[in-house]
């Protein structure tokens, strides 16, 4: 009947809800996370819902390979996410985008395609991508179950 | 028994530090000398200023605003510029390889206010949106450098030509 026992309890909830939150974004942001993938630009390596764990330490640390797949915030719109492979590193002389024949990948940038060549939107279209943009490197595909797998080098 | 606690209030303070931090905003200093005169305007005293966050969480950004960005260049360092031009926007450039650009769905164009000793768009190009950190709203310290940055646009920089 009386408020103050409530109050006591009803903090202590809010407290523990609130603790939750923060160490969930801390996990998410540094740590990695689960994704879904949508769309057909990285088959046949992955299909599209599968649900995938990503990593989110090695992006931080500049430990990017050629070869890792990964997952950023789309040039073209930040509230859009791509998953793609890294096909060039700084320095690395890609087949360059339309108009251009070749070009080099500048320093701070990576080349993404996806392995669907005929049918993805990648550095082909919008160019060499900030390696600022990059959120998460691919780890292993847990979903669907069957199909639970490392994913290997290209 | 004076350690476990400490380490208990450890645990329980960091998550919520970081979560706000990412999500509110922090407090930085400003080096360099690309955004004289407002920041900085003495090279030896560092401005503080307050960067939010909460303000960038939907992308959200004005012609004018001062802003926090990742390099292009370089994804392990942050620098702050003013935004010069919106996607569909044209501006004419000092010193980029094109005349004048058209800025595309999704990016903006960047420049520092100190024309000529400053690296931005000028230099890399327009800057996709996914690379904005945080927008910088107040000055923070020294206490007489206390001031609410504004969003105005130099008029020798308004862009040419303005999308609707």
């Amino acid at each position: 009947m009386s408020v103050r026992p409530f109050l006591g309890k009803a903090s202590a909830v809010i407290g523990y809800v609130l603790q939750t939150a923060c160490i969930t974004h801390c996990i998410i942001e540094y740590v990695g996370d689960f994704v879904l993938c949508t769309g057909p630009s990285m088959e046949p390596t992955l299909e599209t819902n599968n649900i995938l764990f990503t990593e989110h330490i090695t992006p931080r640390l500049q430990r990017l390979r050629r070869g890792d797949i990964i997952t950023a915030k789309c040039p073209t719109d930040p509230k859009q996410n791509i998953c793609k492979r890294i096909t060039g590193l700084p320095g690395d002389k890609v087949k360059g985008y339309f108009p251009r024949g070749s070009q080099v990948v500048p320093r701070g940038h990576v080349w993404l395609e996806g392995d669907n060549s005929d049918n993805s939107k990648d550095s082909r279209m919008y160019g060499p991508v900030p390696q600022g943009l990059i959120r998460g490197r691919v780890v292993c595909r847990v979903w669907p179950l069957n199909k639970m797998s490392f994913l290997t080098e290209h | 028994m004076l350690f476990r606690s400490l380490f208990k209030s450890f645990l329980f303070g960091v998550p919520i530090g970081v979560t706000f931090l990412d999500s509110v905003g922090y407090v930085a200093r400003v080096e360099g000398i690309s955004m004289q005169p407002v920041l900085n305007p003495e090279s030896q005293n560092k401005d503080y200023v307050f960067l939010s966050r909460w303000s960038v969480s939907d992308y959200q950004v004005n012609r004018g605003d001062i802003i926090s960005l990742v390099s292009p260049k370089n994804p392990n360092q942050m620098i702050i510029k003013r935004v010069v031009a919106l996607e569909g926007d044209v501006v004419s450039t000092l010193g980029y390889k094109n005349k004048y650009v058209r800025v595309p769905e999704g990016y903006c164009w960047v420049e520092g206010d100190h024309t000529g000793h400053t690296l931005d768009s000028n230099t890399f190009g327009p800057v996709s949106l996914g690379l904005i950190s945080a927008k910088a709203l107040y000055i923070v310290w020294p206490p007489d450098r206390w001031q609410s940055l504004e969003a105005k646009l130099p008029e020798n920089r308004k862009p040419i030509s303005v999308a609707v």
